[in-house]
């Protein structure tokens, strides 16, 4: 169950940090790691596996924030503990530094080091808790300031790759002191839910699923208890049985098809009164994990049509509305839409007025683009594109575009109807007050309507 | 250890270019070196922050070791981590330097503060330099003794890297010893989990040549130790837990009792939101439930929904790690996942490695009731941008029409994929097709007609240039201008590059002639000629001896290149389901991603700490043991005092119904087993006292002494006497296995009744009891089973080791037998063989 190596390297290949635990892969490895994950080919997969062997020697990596992660071992371990234990270091690093990229990494690799060695010793895993770390650790985070992020939705801070890990809002250390040298008493809960639905050509749902994740960052002084109520009507399908075979219409409560819990969670009175209870350990976790597949109203509604114009053109008009209250609004909308491979052209119509929108041919892949800045609830928007083909098509258009996806973020709003109904920290004093926010968001993970 | 080497790329003003910057690095480090001014602590922070940014890049910063020591007496404990650190880092390549780091190390291990004390001792253990041992001993023995936690934690990891750079000083402090009383008492859970973890390495190392530390490596899987850990798993954190469930599947359960124990206590891990965690614990399931096949289907039915939680819940990467056991279940028990196939459908943003073993999910699970649904959504896929994905849906789906269902509707869409006009499309279906053709030749008509729409010219790929030209020879009747295609290709002869597809062209010249000779003799006298002159060896080859072949008599030409073929019924499987099971008991580890058994990409000494090294290996024993041991143990019992044994099953069952607990015992031991077992019993009682010639058939054979009056082919066999109520601990079976060579390995039949009888694969350990060979483990599922054997030669107590393998299909056993005394193993051999072969006789 041991690690040999463990290193990160930038996009470009740039050693960040790098550990040797056990001395017992050559020389070189960080370098053969990076030629096989740049110019992989084996099966006809066009990107790497996480996991692959390399002379006797087994390289385990996770992407975070366009870094690589990367663990080494001869030993046969357990894969999904050394992916885990990369991403669990991740996260640490992140619960210090506040903010995780190339430069923040760069500023405090000293730190970095610092966790490293208690986090593993020989090539073992001591602990991956941040509330454990503290006494340990003695360097000051250097803080890179937020501003330098790009200035992308909170939830999608700590994503990468389709599909995302979101983080929150909160890009302070954990260890760092605010100016002023006090800390804010508060605690973040964020209800994150990725949607995948798969349309028929037709409109009608063929799959849907949620992934939902209650994610808690605590900055809580003294680890006061804390109780979670969540949705009296909420139900956890039992017996492995999947959903679909009893999707009912009715929709009365919500229902999960499973869920996990973080170690810290006392499930006692769960069962009578949907109550979780737990002392929050500092730094950012999932308090639960939860997978729904009970129907759920898609927030966006999504009609192409595609209608040949001629014998070298088509056009293609994609509708899209907006199916939640109109007090909410999605933003950072994509859609995107691979057209026949002989597009030649296209040329685009928005509709009048339209503001914060953008279009785009990709040229080398053949897919149209267009993104949209917000869209309110309610809302409906449409875009015309006229296709110029360099050969004439044949046979059935439809079959040689689409499908048509789109990714978004709505804050604000969840599908599964779970809630967080209270948040109860328990009191040290009548003065005591923290601040509490409980936030909800909706991402698309595989959002997908087929033409 | 060896630092990274160098980087260019980072484009970082600071960025050293060579030695100066070392140098003068040296040199503001010596005047700080003596310096108390105030403030020095912060200027050495910033100083030896540089030192370890080049050390990370990879410029070598070994020359300033001696000032990096000296600046080291501080009380500053950053500083004292970053000299640390850099240490480490160069300690190994400059031993004679290190000497300086003992003395101020080995201080620093009895400073006051404990956070000192547990980094000096890890740093100090970490120098890896052999002739520095010496210093190691005395402070990793206080250390263990420490009253800080931290510091002890430290100093068991301490041991374990004492042991790698030098064992025998290890050993000769008694370390191992003293590491296995803090396991056992320690009230630190990171303290026992370490120690446990490098007990398990050291034993494991040791076990090769000290008899005492194999018995203490299998003394970590006795039952109080196995429920010490697993009583209190939960004060442990999440990774100890990780190594805690490892250990217990190794752990060979007293009775069912204990396997539903177990099983209670572990299951609230099925809920953590850490997969290793999770994985760790189906582990346990699966091994623990092995041969109770109710039970098993249970756990799978229980792991299920957790496994796909966590498949959509975390990273990518996380989720490839859970579905890649995922799949491996689903292809060992389709039909348990057969209504969840929508979970394995692809989404369009998934890494391509995801979308392959759902793809290969998907046709596992097809069965009579979803194909229709399957099949459709892969045909979706075909049209996928990604076309290495097409192509595998497109093989998907030909792969699903030869499992045999709804054969009908997929034809249509394989041929509506003609249609497609899409290059790679069009050459994966036509493999296809070809491939259907030879399973369901009632096909062929509809097929044919859509083939031979397609223009040669449009195919470029070998593979399926190959399928369509087979086709045009197989079905040339049916196609009307097949002889001018093969005319036309083989007048391109020149311009084919591909061997494969040349010796397919004279084939299918060869049996377009046999059908529609006018119309082809020119175009086999063509490629007849153009083959002959080819530079490949095996087209000159075929195509030298279809002519000679002609020349000698056409009609035995036409026999020998087109026969009359039957179609083909099971294509042959590409892994044997004896890597599959090896695979499946490698569960949690990497051989389930490789899809390969662990020493197919693994040296010996890595295959993990509780791994056995030989062939033996990874059809580990002991888990597979700790299913069968509910029957033996109870044999045992039986043995003993039967009427004893009966009331104790009927216990056993009381219990187990009434513990309220998620898992049932089944109740495959009826009480007309227990009569029929006594029966068995009491025949194989007289045998074992006297060898009388009254005794019954099976005897006689038994024991070879020809007196048999059933025919007996084989000669008689010496004889050999073997020990009814022969022991043999599970612990020292493995042992032996491990260390006797194989002496004989043969293979024998199974009669059909015996195979029949192998539904219930108890029975034939009861069969076998009663020849005196006694099962110690078993394991496997239909038709692939696998039973370890062992035997004790009377009067003098040799034992046999037989490992058993029987498919029931083919109703074939292999066996290969180790021996204490090589000479008797035919004999041995013999008498199992005939053994084997009165199973399931009346």
């Amino acid at each position: 169950m041991m690690i040999s190596q463990f290193f990160v390297l930038s996009q470009r290949g740039d050693n960040i940090v790098f550990r040797d635990y056990r001395a017992e892969v050559p020389k070189g490895s960080t370098e053969t790691f990076f030629r096989k994950v740049k110019f992989w080919k084996e099966d006809g997969n066009a990107e790497a596996p996480p996991i692959f062997n390399v002379d006797g020697v087994n390289y385990f990596h996770v992407k975070v924030v366009g870094l690589y992660f990367v663990a080494t071992t001869r030993v046969n371990v357990s894969p999904s503990l050394v992916l885990e234990l990369l991403q669990r270091i991740a996260r640490v690093i992140k619960d210090y530094l506040g903010v995780l990229n190339e430069d923040s990494f760069r500023k405090n690799f000293v730190l970095v080091y610092e966790l490293l060695d208690e986090v593993i010793d020989f090539g073992y895993v001591q602990t991956t808790s941040t509330e454990v770390l503290k006494s340990y650790i003695f360097n000051e985070p250097i803080v890179v300031a937020p501003a330098r992020l790009q200035p992308i939705d909170p939830a999608a801070i700590f994503t990468q790759g389709a599909k995302r890990m979101p983080g929150t809002a909160v890009t302070k250390s954990v260890v760092a002191n605010e100016p002023g040298g006090r800390r804010r008493e508060e605690i973040f809960v964020d209800i994150i839910e990725k949607i995948s639905v798969t349309f028929s050509s037709s409109g009608y749902i063929l799959t849907s699923e949620i992934d939902g994740t209650i994610q808690m960052k605590s900055y809580l002084s003294g680890n006061p208890e804390i109780r979670l109520a969540l949705n009296e009507d909420l139900n956890i399908g039992r017996g492995g049985r999947s959903v679909y075979d009893y999707r009912s219409s009715s929709g009365s409560g919500v229902i999960l098809d499973d869920c996990n819990f973080h170690e810290s969670v006392r499930l006692d009175s769960f069962d009578s009164d949907r109550t979780l209870s737990l002392v929050p350990p500092d730094g950012e976790f999932p308090v639960m994990n939860y997978r729904m597949t009970q129907e759920f109203k898609p927030p966006f509604h999504v009609n192409t049509l595609i209608e040949e114009a001629g014998r070298l053109k088509a056009e293609v008009i994609i509708k899209i509305r907006a199916e939640f209250p109109s007090d909410i609004v999605a933003n950072t909308i994509t859609v995107q839409m691979p057209l026949p491979n002989y597009t030649s052209r296209a040329s685009f119509e928005l509709e009048l007025g339209a503001a914060g929108q953008r279009t785009d041919f990709k040229e080398s892949n053949k897919i149209l683009e267009w993104s949209l800045k917000k869209i309110v609830g309610g809302g409906e928007h449409t875009l015309r594109a006229k296709l110029t083909f360099s050969q004439e098509f044949h046979g059935n258009i439809t079959k040689e575009a689409g499908p048509v996806s789109m990714t978004f973020t709505i804050p604000m709003y969840n599908v599964s109807k779970l809630q967080v109904k209270y948040l109860q920290i328990a009191k040290k004093s009548s003065s005591y007050n923290p601040y509490r926010w409980v936030r909800y968001v909706t991402q698309a993970n595989s959002y997908v309507a087929r033409i | 250890m060896a630092p990274p080497a160098a980087s260019q790329r980072y484009p970082s003003p600071s960025q050293p270019s060579g030695k100066s910057e070392v140098s003068d690095l040296k040199s503001q480090l010596r005047q700080l070196a003596g310096s108390r001014a105030p403030g020095v602590d912060d200027s050495k922070r910033e100083l030896y922050k540089k030192v370890i940014s080049y050390m990370t890049i990879g410029i070598d910063v070994s020359s300033v070791f001696g000032e990096m020591v000296m600046c080291s007496a501080t009380s500053d404990i950053v500083l004292k981590k970053m000299c640390y650190l850099y240490v480490g880092n160069y300690a190994k390549g400059n031993p004679d330097l290190s000497l300086l780091t003992i003395n101020f190390l080995q201080r620093d291990c009895k400073d006051e503060d404990p956070m000192i004390r547990g980094l000096a001792l890890r740093s100090l253990c970490s120098l890896r330099v052999p002739n520095l041992v010496e210093y190691l001993v005395g402070p990793l023995e206080s250390g263990l003794k420490d009253n800080n936690s931290y510091v002890r934690t430290i100093a068991v990891t301490g041991v374990l890297k004492l042991y790698h750079i030098s064992p025998s000083p290890c050993i000769d402090a008694d370390f191992p010893a003293t590491l296995k009383s803090l396991m056992l008492h320690d009230s630190d859970a990171q303290v026992v989990s370490n120690c446990l973890s490098a007990l398990q390495e050291i034993w494991s190392l040791e076990a090769n040549h000290s008899e005492e530390a194999c018995r203490e490596k299998e003394s970590l899987l006795s039952k109080p130790v196995i429920y010490y850990f697993l009583n209190r798993i939960k004060e442990f954190n999440e990774w100890a837990q990780c190594l805690i469930l490892e250990l217990a599947v190794k752990y060979v359960p007293s009775d069912s009792n204990d396997i539903f124990d177990i099983m209670n206590l572990l299951e609230d891990r099925l809920q953590h939101a850490n997969g290793a965690v999770v994985l760790a614990t189906v582990k346990v399931f699966l091994q623990l439930t092995l041969s109770m096949t109710d039970v098993h289907q249970q756990v799978y039915e229980r792991i299920k929904s957790p496994l796909l939680t966590l498949v959509s819940s975390g990273s990518p990467e996380q989720s490839y790690a859970i579905l890649s056991h995922l799949h491996l279940l689903v292809v060992r028990a389709p039909f348990i996942f057969a209504s969840d196939y929508k979970h394995f459908y692809c989404q369009y943003n998934e890494p391509s490695y995801v979308k392959k073993l759902k793809l290969e999910m998907l046709t596992a699970v097809a069965n009579e009731s979803n194909t229709y649904e399957i099949v459709t959504e892969l045909c979706e896929y075909a049209a996928n941008v990604d076309i290495a994905i097409a192509r595998e849906s497109i093989r998907a789906v030909g792969k699903i029409a030869l499992q045999q269902y709804d054969v009908n509707a997929i034809v249509d869409r394989l041929l509506q994929f003609l249609e497609m006009e899409k290059d790679y499309v069009t050459a994966e279906t036509l493999v296809l097709v070809k491939d259907l053709l030879r399973k369901y030749p009632q096909w062929s008509h509809d097929c044919i007609s859509v083939v031979g729409g397609i223009s040669s010219k449009n195919i470029q790929e070998p593979k399926a240039k190959a399928a369509l030209i087979w086709m045009l020879g197989e079905y040339a009747q049916d196609m009307s201008d097949a002889p001018y295609v093969l005319e036309n290709l083989i007048e391109n002869w020149e311009e084919e590059h591909s061997a494969e597809v040349r010796l397919h062209l004279l084939t299918a010249a060869m049996k377009c002639f046999f059908k529609r000779p006018p119309e082809t003799q020119k175009a086999l006298g063509t490629a007849l000629a153009a083959g002959i002159a080819d530079f490949h060896q095996d087209v000159h080859d075929r195509a030298l001896f279809y002519y000679r072949v002609l020349q000698y008599d056409v009609h035995v030409a036409e026999r020998v290149v087109s026969p009359p073929k039957q179609a083909v019924s099971v294509f042959a499987d590409t892994q044997s389901s004896e890597i599959k099971d090896r695979i499946f008991d490698e569960f949690n580890s990497l051989s389930v991603i490789y899809q390969k058994p662990s020493y197919m990409f693994t040296d010996k000494e890595h295959r993990g700490p509780f791994e056995f090294s030989d062939e033996l290996g990874n059809i580990s024993i002991t888990p597979e043991a700790s299913s069968d041991i509910v029957p033996a143990q109870q044999y045992e019992a039986n043995d003993k005092d039967l009427l004893l044994g009966i009331d104790q099953k009927d216990d056993n069952k009381g219990l187990s119904n009434n513990n309220g607990s998620a898992y049932t015992a089944p109740s495959f031991e009826s009480s007309s087993n227990i009569t029929s077992q006594l029966q068995e019993l009491a025949i194989s009682g007289p045998a074992t006292s006297a060898i009388t010639p009254q005794s019954s058939f099976g005897f006689d054979d038994l024991l070879g002494l020809g007196l048999s009056a059933a025919p007996a082919p084989t000669p008689s066999p010496p004889l050999l006497k073997l020990n009814p109520r022969a022991a043999l601990d599970p612990g020292a079976f493995q042992q032996k296995w491990r260390q006797l060579p194989i002496s004989l390995t043969q293979e024998c039949s199974l009669n059909p009744q015996g195979i029949a009888a192998l539904t219930v694969p108890q029975s034939l350990i009861r069969h076998m009891q009663s020849h005196s060979i006694h099962c110690i483990a078993s394991g496997g599922q239909s038709p692939n089973f696998k039973f370890f054997f062992f035997a004790q030669k009377e009067p003098e107590p040799l034992n046999y080791l037989t490992e058993c393998v029987i498919n029931s299909s083919s109703a074939k056993a292999q066996i290969k037998v180790k021996a204490d005394e090589q000479s008797t193993s035919q004999a041995f051999a013999t008498v199992f063989e005939t053994a084997l072969s009165k199973y399931g006789m009346p």
